[in-house]
């Protein structure tokens, strides 16, 4: 019996937080994510968890925290957004090369500057290459699912990789919703009993973490990281599976919405699929076969399952919530146009910038680039490969 | 654990981990070494500053005196060299191209 309650994005992580009862997290305030820490901290003060609570002065000191409770063998998080976790950039990738399975909520917020709070994948997308898995959320109910399922996915002896957890800064964050949540036991028995890896504290079997690792080996250690995102793919479908029988609620790599029979079709991340799905409701309606493809799994990129399901569509719009001032495009659409690269007379595909500082993004937006996806589809021709949605020209 | 020489990356412990405790015994930085120190025995106080501040352990001491100096180990930072204070101003060890050794 899972129970129904209404709670923001914020609250949702910090619940699971809560239930998955973590050995330490270390953490740093920074808006939007703020909430989480606070309420978690709630918990802590109140005997909630059992969690040893470290207040550290920044970000760079959290993750590093956070590296040196998991080195020592312990179930570590953190949590954070936009220029906290650039101020943390040093030690996010070493906690990835360490291979430790840290899960981290990111709230998604624009990196300054100019200065900003509000809503775009900037900071997350900088972080693509830094070798932690990366899920993304539509709404506080996925965010909840996806970090009830990170530590699974983390820990397993295949991946041992840092999970972000991602959710759309103050859209998702501060949004109240009705969502479910499961019993504290069953996500306990869920996630299960952390066994470490090499931990530190074993004084019986001493061992030395992150030594200097230099042209003789340093390679080969980078290549099994390689092979731990690799691995990533099925665990995280087979992590995904169990959640479904406990929940009822099916995750994969992707969402596909009307995809199967789709003329033109959209990929997109975070909140936008939720307007995106209210766009393509209104052109099935009028007969367009619009579909969209809503990403999950960002890092590992499946490129093959998305090559697979865009491969009948005339003409796909991606849609990046971040630039990546590459003067090309964002970086979703980079990835989705090589995934399709290999598929012969694969669809047209073009690129959308939105919702950079938190532009709004609405339904109508979205049918805009569904109508330029049908003149595409129509005469074969691209004329604006990138295009600035809800840009004042 | 040594890591054999025809060893590939699936091998290896991960992140280059090092799970045998005290390894570094089996790595020499004698190799590393441009200048050698060698002792001057009859400028030698038995101090043994030269063995307080080695960082590689490469001074050897033996009943509370000089003995020697262990080449496999010493990397030749000639910090030893420096902090002799010999007898009468003249040091007991002096640092000399390891090629002319
Ligand atoms: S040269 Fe450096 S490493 Fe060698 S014995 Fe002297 S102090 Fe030790
Ligand atoms: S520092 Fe010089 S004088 Fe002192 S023990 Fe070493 S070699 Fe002898």
């Amino acid at each position: 019996m899972s129970i129904r309650v209404g709670k923001t994005g914020n609250e949702a992580v910090a619940e699971a937080m809560r239930q998955i009862n973590p050995d330490v997290v270390a953490a740093y305030p920074i808006t939007p994510q703020t909430e989480i820490v606070q309420i978690f901290s709630s918990f802590v003060a109140n005997g909630k968890v059992d969690t040893e609570f470290v207040t550290v002065e920044s970000e760079h000191s959290a993750m590093s925290a956070t590296v040196g409770a998991a080195s020592a063998g312990a179930r570590s998080m953190t949590a954070t957004s936009a220029n906290g976790l650039a101020f943390m950039w040093e030690i996010v990738y070493i906690a990835a090369g360490m291979r430790l399975p840290i899960v981290m909520p990111v709230v998604n917020r624009a990196l300054s500057g100019p200065l900003n709070i509000h809503c775009d994948h900037s900071d997350t997308m900088g972080a693509r290459d830094s070798g932690w898995i990366q899920l993304f959320s539509e709404n506080a109910q996925e965010a909840y699912d996806n970090a009830v399922q990170a530590p699974r996915i983390a820990e397993n002896p295949d991946v041992k990789l840092p999970v972000m957890v991602t959710m759309d800064g103050f859209i998702i964050s501060h949004a109240m919703e009705v969502m479910e949540i499961l019993e504290d036991e069953k996500v306990r028995e869920f996630i299960g009993k952390y066994v470490p890896e090499n931990p530190l504290l074993d004084v019986d079997n001493p061992v030395t973490l992150g030594p200097v690792d230099l042209q003789d080996w340093n390679f080969e250690h980078k290549r099994q990281q390689a092979e731990a995102m690799r691995n990533a793919k099925p665990v995280i479908l087979d992590v995904a599976s169990e959640y479904a029988k406990l929940t009822g609620r099916k995750y994969g790599l992707f969402e596909e919405y009307k995809l199967d029979d789709a003329d033109i079709a959209i990929v997109v991340l975070g909140s936008t699929a939720g307007t995106a799905k209210v766009a393509v409701n209104a052109l099935r309606a009028k007969g367009v076969r619009a579909g969209m493809l809503k990403m999950r799994v960002f890092r590992p990129f499946p490129a093959e399952e998305i090559a697979d399901a865009l491969k009948h569509v005339k003409a796909v719009a991606v849609m990046d919530r971040s630039d990546s001032f590459n003067a090309v495009g964002g970086p979703v659409f980079v990835d989705v146009r090589s995934a399709l690269y290999d598929v012969d007379n694969g669809p047209k595909i073009v690129n959308y910038i939105y919702g950079i500082g938190g532009r709004d993004v609405t339904p109508d937006h979205v049918k805009t680039v569904y109508a330029d996806l049908a003149k595409i589809a129509e005469t074969g021709q691209v004329e604006n490969p990138l295009t600035y949605l809800g840009i004042r020209e | 654990m040594s890591v054999p020489k025809d060893a590939g990356w699936k091998d290896v412990p991960k992140a280059g981990r090092i799970l045998e405790p005290g390894s570094a015994a089996k790595y020499e930085t004698g190799g590393w070494r441009t200048y050698r120190p060698v002792h001057i025995p009859e400028n030698c106080i038995n101090c043994l500053f030269c063995w307080i501040y080695c960082p590689d352990q490469a001074i050897l001491v033996e009943d509370g005196k000089f003995k020697g100096i262990d080449y496999a180990y010493c990397k030749g930072c000639g910090i030893c060299a420096t902090e002799c204070p010999g007898k009468r101003g003249n040091k007991a060890l002096k640092m000399i191209l390891d090629e002319e050794a």
